[in-house]
């Protein structure tokens, strides 16, 4: 894996010095220019040494904590002085009978999610773009971006105020057709479409912002030319426009995919109530509960390696399958 | 005499229909712009209005929020609800430590994110790609939920404050922004020259990579204060003191779990249904409180964080 999500090409490698090349020849040994780089600018390094420590310490170590999923963890000895037990808590999870309906919530719901909010910024930020730079397109974008901003457990909030079935304005604005009152989260049916929504309502606005940038970056020579050749507006949009935002939708797109099965935990922890588990236990809910409320760690570590192994592998394969169709991928 | 291109298109196209500054637009056009009007009145719409129904009932009197007679305006204004809020130990100890987390996880974050982002931005630094890619796997894949549980307690900073501050420090969004920022605005040249005069790295760093780089630090200091003064999962797993709660977690005890706070140990019908009243109003006016910080800030710092976002997630 190289360093990626760069926005410029790596630079190729620094040439030696002038002193160096002048004594022997151009080419130096990258041990010798280690080296060398090390003594000249030990400063920098030593700059890097914290944050380094931090990532092996919380990122690194935890990886490495997480062979207790092999093992029946014991606090008391620790996460390598705990015998192995082989497979043993990924059968006993694979054999639980909520296995599967974790692994279905977990991945209709993230489906779903990306489904819902891959397009909608991509044609809020077409629209945007093709009104007039003027206060309706800035209020516009600063009213969608908004929500953003505000925290999980509010958005929460304000989702269950406006769904409660006797105060909340949407059961006051459905009754006006006859519909009689609706408890959308006790209804385990409502839950994803509930998570689904309010996620574009907070998100929408803020990934257009992505694709705006991207919109901006498009050459004006193309429009004006396929204007000069009597291309519409949607003509644009479908030729220019389009094709223009391809690369970065499809990274959009991949890392989308890539978390599909670490849905928010957040959220879908906040929206749960015992009316709706049907359909909102998700695996990462249910390894917090079985970990932090249960305290089988061995369990829970398990459970959360088996998410995440799916997830680099969807990740991975996504990506692969974007690259060989447009060519554009995370490591292009 | 030269004419204006504009000039020229206007007398191009006279005798048409009428003038124009641009190259025409079809009826088509016109309808399709017509079309996208609406679209983006109706993403206005749906956007805003829960944000107004909140606001609105926030300020209205308990007795009509509990009847549910608000909808976009306050209906017989108050701000019992404030009052209320304000006065209450847990939600303001909240607040003062959700102030502490925010700002000095935000110190630590951004001098973190430094220290490692200008490094892996010079050309001269051996092993920056081993290092980014180091930091980008962790993006891609973690130890999970328990096993990094493990490695806080072990540090011996369960239920401290240090939970809250040191395990999330460092995004590896933001050490990307911060990099292409160092990368594509501080030229070599500029390097050079001072040490020429003399500049050591960290002297560069400090005397002049720092100054020009104030609207990237401005930048994602704001990302990380809002990440910090919304985040609630941290607190949830780590800290048990209720008086170390940020507020999001007391917010979630009132609005979610629907925690009363205060006393209803009075037995007066009467008295418990104004309680009850009152704590339906109170929801709405911690949403508004909660979030008055962020929104607040925001709108003066939706720039900048648009450029933030595009440098990190625009490639090429």
């Amino acid at each position: 894996m190289s360093a990626t999500f760069e926005v410029k090409p790596a630079a190729t490698a620094p040439a030696p010095p002038a002193a160096a090349s002048a004594r022997k020849p151009p080419r130096t040994s990258r041990r010798t220019q280690a080296r060398r780089s090390l003594r000249r600018h030990w400063q920098l390094y030593l700059l890097v040494v914290v944050p380094l420590a931090y990532f092996v310490i919380f990122k690194y170590i935890p990886i490495v904590n997480a062979v207790i999923a092999f093992k029946d963890y014991s606090p008391v000895k620790g996460p390598w002085g705990s015998p192995w037990v082989g497979f043993k808590n990924f059968e006993l999870f694979f054999q639980n009978p909520v296995f599967w309906t974790l692994v279905k919530n977990t991945f209709l719901l993230s489906v779903y999610t990306v489904l819902a909010s891959f397009p909608i910024p991509i044609v809020l930020a077409i629209a945007l773009n093709e009104i007039r730079n003027g206060r309706f397109k800035k209020t516009v974008q600063l009213v969608t971006y908004a929500p953003y901003f505000i925290s999980t457990v509010v958005v929460v909030s304000m989702t269950i105020l406006v769904l409660s079935p006797r105060l909340g304005f949407v059961n006051d604005a459905i009754g006006l057709f006859g519909v009689p009152q609706i408890d959308f989260l006790g209804n385990p049916n409502y839950f994803r479409h509930i998570y689904v929504w309010s996620d574009v309502w907070q998100t929408t606005g803020y990934s257009a912002v992505i694709y705006l940038a991207a919109l901006a970056g498009i050459d004006p020579a193309l429009h004006e030319s396929a204007r000069i050749d009597g291309a519409s507006r949607l003509q644009r949009i479908r030729h220019v426009d389009l094709p223009g935002i391809m690369p970065t939708a499809v990274i959009i797109l991949v890392l989308g995919v890539g978390n599909i099965m670490s849905i928010g935990f957040e959220k879908a922890f906040l929206l749960q109530n015992p009316l709706n588990t049907a359909q909102s236990e998700i695996i990462a809910t249910y390894v917090y509960k079985t970990g932090l409320l249960n305290a089988d760690f061995s369990m829970a570590t398990a459970i959360g390696l088996f998410n995440s192994v799916i997830n680099l592998f969807l990740l991975l394969g996504v990506n692969f399958a974007a690259k060989r169709i447009t060519g554009n991928g995370l490591w292009s | 005499m030269s004419v204006t291109l504009q000039e020229f298109r206007r007398t191009s196209t006279r005798g048409h229909e009428s003038q124009r500054t641009t190259i025409e637009e079809t009826r088509t056009d016109k309808i399709f712009l017509t079309g996208v009007k609406i679209m983006l009145w109706l993403a206005l719409i749906v956007v805003a209005v829960p944000l107004i129904y909140i606001v609105a009932n926030s300020f209205s009197s308990p007795s009509a929020v509990s009847a549910g007679k608000v909808l976009l305006w306050p209906v017989e204004p108050s701000v019992k609800a404030y009052k209320e809020a304000f006065s209450d130990p847990l939600i303001m100890k909240g607040y003062l430590n959700s102030f502490i987390y925010a700002i000095s996880g935000t110190l630590i974050s951004v001098t973190l994110t430094i220290a490692i982002a200008y490094p892996l931005s010079r050309r001269t630094f051996f092993g920056r790609n081993v290092i980014m890619s180091v930091l980008i796997f962790t993006m891609l894949f973690s130890g999970g939920l328990i096993p990094t549980y493990l490695v806080v307690q072990d540090l011996g900073m369960l239920n401290t404050r240090w939970a809250m501050v040191i395990p999330s420090a460092i995004g590896v969004w933001q050490v990307i922004i911060a990099r292409t920022f160092f990368r594509s605005t501080i030229p070599d040249e500029l390097y050079e020259a001072a040490t020429i005069d003399g500049a050591s790295d960290l002297r560069f760093l400090w005397s002049i990579v720092l100054p020009l780089s104030k609207p990237v630090i401005a930048v994602i200091a704001l990302m990380y204060a809002i990440f910090q003064w919304n985040s609630y999962f941290d607190a949830l797993i780590y800290l048990k003191d209720p008086g170390l709660y940020p507020l999001q977690i007391v917010l979630r005890n009132v609005l979610i779990l629907n925690t009363l706070t205060g006393s209803t140990t009075t037995t007066n019908l009467a008295q418990q249904l104004e309680q009850q009243q009152l704590a339906n109003v109170l929801k709405y006016a911690l949403i508004v409180i909660s979030s008055l910080p962020v929104l607040v800030i925001y709108p003066f710092v939706a720039r900048h964080f648009t450029k933030g976002v595009m440098v990190g997630a625009v490639k090429g």
